[in-house]
């Protein structure tokens, strides 16, 4: 510093001396300087451009393959959906309508009974005895005649016909209540014929709301099969509903399994050593958890077995009769090492009683080595759940299927949201440095300001004069 | 492919190998059961109790009493290399407690005090077992008193061993002259430092949760 104030013996002319000459050499390479600038400026904006636009181009690429998985998968549930309903409307035909003409016989013949009745059954009213009031009538005047014989045959008849005419009302009442027991017999059938078609317009409607569901998931698949903006906000918001409903339930299972873990872990020791390390950790620890694991890969096939999950197509694709011993196979597995958990559980529970009263006897406590009257009731219920655990985490596979399909749906679209992002600050980033140049080749000038003035000055006067002589070659 | 599979293997070999260095524990007490100090047994019999209880699948523990001439097998009152197996282990460990307790029931009380053959005894014991920590406790009141002809000069190779002195009891002349309990704590720490070992002194016995 001081030999730079030092060139002249006065260090205020030195500094003045060291402006002018600095600002002359700034000035003379304004231009190159102002270039440079704008050269890198320019190169980095294009870098974040490009590079920008890349990642635009990788996001527009994922989100078309994670549409076309979504569709996928949406396709896939959807036909299952789909291939179930026909299944149910199958069986519902099947179940039935299959006997509908055994059904038509049972109605004809029951119609066919009820018309035999009915004719049966038609009232036909007796005669009116019309002339047995003339008898009466011809007897009357017997009477007042005076002519006693023939009153007395005409009496006599009189009789005989009222009595003939009891009869035929005694045996009309018979026939009347012969054919009212008819009529009665009728009603069953009634009731039979109701209850038939009533179940069949049951049957009939519960194939018609059936048509009206696959109508329903027939229209949504034809809006995947167009990819339709619609069904892909549905499968969407479904994904990731699916998945944190699936991630839940899979942290349960987590849970359960853990509590297997500790079920099993400590008798396990017994069985394999409790000292021995694979890496770092204990061998019987290592052999729980693949117990517990094997369990699930078990349960996972049984699935698989039974087609309720599809994460093995290969399964899926036996042949029925293999497939139903595989179910065979993987329940008698799953069964054994139920059994075996069962086991081990009692096993934790007569070795923690051991520890307990070998500690108690350490202590000087014996009298604490006593076991409780109720204790076997947590006996049972370890060995329980040691057994029912296994089983209850078969159905680990249902929310596993849905979390993995629904997890690369909501890996894209996080990776997209990155991309996004990503592209986003790249480009903001190649325009900052766009505007950085700008402000660089400003910042450069302000303190060139007074050559800078002089120049515009010169530049002026040299308009102002080249304008001047134009005006006077014109007026010349 | 064939590189990929070579690459698990090895991977999966790393992963198998155990670490050499051995984790057990191993315990060498030393009782003294010199003069009156025999009657502080039942006191050495809880600290076994509890250091069973501290004890786990492949540790070894000893007990053996410091008499006249202590650097011998037959001074072991009770010895276990416990089992890996919980049920076997319990097993052990009541076994041991019960001979350590018929011992204190008939214990007579021995005319001479040899604490260097017991520590010997027990760093013979202790390398033998190959325990990864190695700790001899001396439940006595440090006072050696051996029989003439007995040549204890020897310095004992300590390294690796953690010495804890247990209940060590002030002895009459140490109430009249503190200075020579102080002095025979200080010769027994230099001993042990000496040579490499770690020098401890519990005498509440209360605390013993540091013990092990």
């Amino acid at each position: 510093m001081s030999f730079m104030l030092g060139i002249t013996p006065w260090p205020a002319v030195s500094a003045l001396l060291w402006i002018v000459l600095i600002n002359a050499a700034l000035y003379l390479i304004r231009n190159t300087v102002h270039k440079a600038i704008q050269a890198a400026a320019q190169g980095l904006h294009r870098s974040f451009r490009m590079a920008s636009k890349a990642v635009s181009r990788s996001e527009t690429n994922l989100a078309v393959r994670n549409r076309d998985v979504l569709l996928a998968a949406g396709r896939e549930a959807k036909e299952r959906i789909i291939e179930r309903e026909f299944d149910r409307i199958n069986e519902t035909v099947r179940k039935d309508l299959a006997n509908y003409s055994a059904l038509h016989r049972s109605l004809s013949e029951s119609i066919g009974r009820i018309e035999k009745d009915h004719q049966e059954a038609v009232d036909v009213p007796p005669d009116p005895p019309g002339w047995v009031k003339a008898v009466g009538a011809v007897a009357d005047m017997d009477a007042k005649d005076g002519r006693a014989h023939i009153g007395s045959i005409l009496s006599d008849i009189h009789k005989s016909l009222v009595k003939a005419h009891k009869e035929a009302m005694t045996a009309y009442h018979a026939a009347s209540a012969k054919r009212h027991k008819l009529l009665r017999h009728m009603r069953p059938d009634w009731r039979k014929i109701q209850q038939t078609l009533a179940a069949v317009g049951k049957s009939v409607d519960s194939l018609l709301s059936r048509s009206v569901t696959i109508d329903r998931h027939m229209q949504e698949y034809e809006d995947m099969i167009h990819g339709h903006d619609r069904a892909m906000s549905v499968l969407s918001s479904s994904s990731l509903v699916n998945f944190f409903v699936s991630a839940f339930v899979l942290c349960i299972a987590i849970g359960g399994a853990t509590i297997n873990f500790s079920l099993i872990a400590r008798p396990m020791a017994e069985m394999v050593g409790g000292t021995s390390l694979i890496g770092d950790f204990r061998t019987a620890d290592i052999a729980a958890l693949v117990i517990i694991l094997v369990e699930i890969s078990m349960g996972l096939f049984l699935m698989e077995s039974l087609r309720i999950t599809r994460l093995f197509p290969v399964i899926g694709a036996l042949p029925d009769k293999t497939r139903v011993r595989m179910i065979y196979i993987t329940f008698t597995i799953l069964f054994l090492l139920a059994g075996v958990e069962a086991g081990l559980a009692y096993m934790r529970e007569v070795l923690l009683h051991d520890e307990l009263a070998t500690s108690a006897l350490l202590r000087g406590d014996a009298g604490a080595t006593a076991t409780g009257e109720y204790m076997w009731i947590t006996t049972a219920a370890q060995m329980g759940m040691g057994f029912i655990l296994p089983f209850a985490l078969t159905f680990v596979a249902i929310p596993m299927e849905t979390f993995v399909h629904s997890l690369r749906t909501v890996l894209g679209l996080m990776v997209i949201s990155v991309l996004r992002a990503l592209a986003l600050a790249l480009r903001l980033l190649g325009n900052i440095f766009l505007y950085l140049g700008t402000l660089l080749q400003q910042v450069y000038d302000l303190p060139l300001f007074v050559p800078l003035w002089i120049e515009e000055r010169m530049a002026k006067a040299e308009a102002r004069g080249a304008s001047d002589q134009g005006l006077k070659g014109a007026r010349l | 492919m064939k590189r990929s599979i070579v690459l698990t293997l090895c991977v999966l070999l790393a992963s198998c190998s155990n670490d050499t260095a051995p984790r057990n524990t191993g315990v060498y007490m030393l009782l003294d059961t010199s003069g009156t100090y025999a009657e502080e047994l039942i006191k050495a019999e809880q600290i076994i109790r509890f250091t069973l209880s501290r004890l786990d699948a492949s540790d070894s523990f000893a007990v053996a009493r410091i008499d006249t001439g202590s650097f011998s097998e037959r001074d072991i009152i009770a010895k276990a290399s416990f089992d890996d197996r919980p049920s076997a282990i319990n097993r052990q460990k009541r076994l041991f407690a019960q001979q350590v307790s018929e011992f204190v029931e008939n214990a007579k009380p021995a005319p001479y005090t040899d604490i260097t053959g017991g520590l010997l005894q027990a760093v013979e014991f202790l390398n033998e077992k190959g325990t990864g920590t190695k700790t001899i406790l001396i439940f006595s009141d440090l006072k050696e008193d051996l029989e003439k002809g007995y040549i204890r000069d020897i310095d004992v190779e300590l390294e690796g061993f953690d010495v804890i002195a247990l209940n060590v009891t002030k002895l009459r002349s140490d109430n009249i002259d503190p200075r020579e309990y102080l002095d025979r704590l200080n010769a027994w720490q230099g001993r042990v430092e000496k040579t490499g070992g770690q020098w401890r002194v519990i005498n509440d016995l209360d605390g013993l949760e540091g013990l092990l």
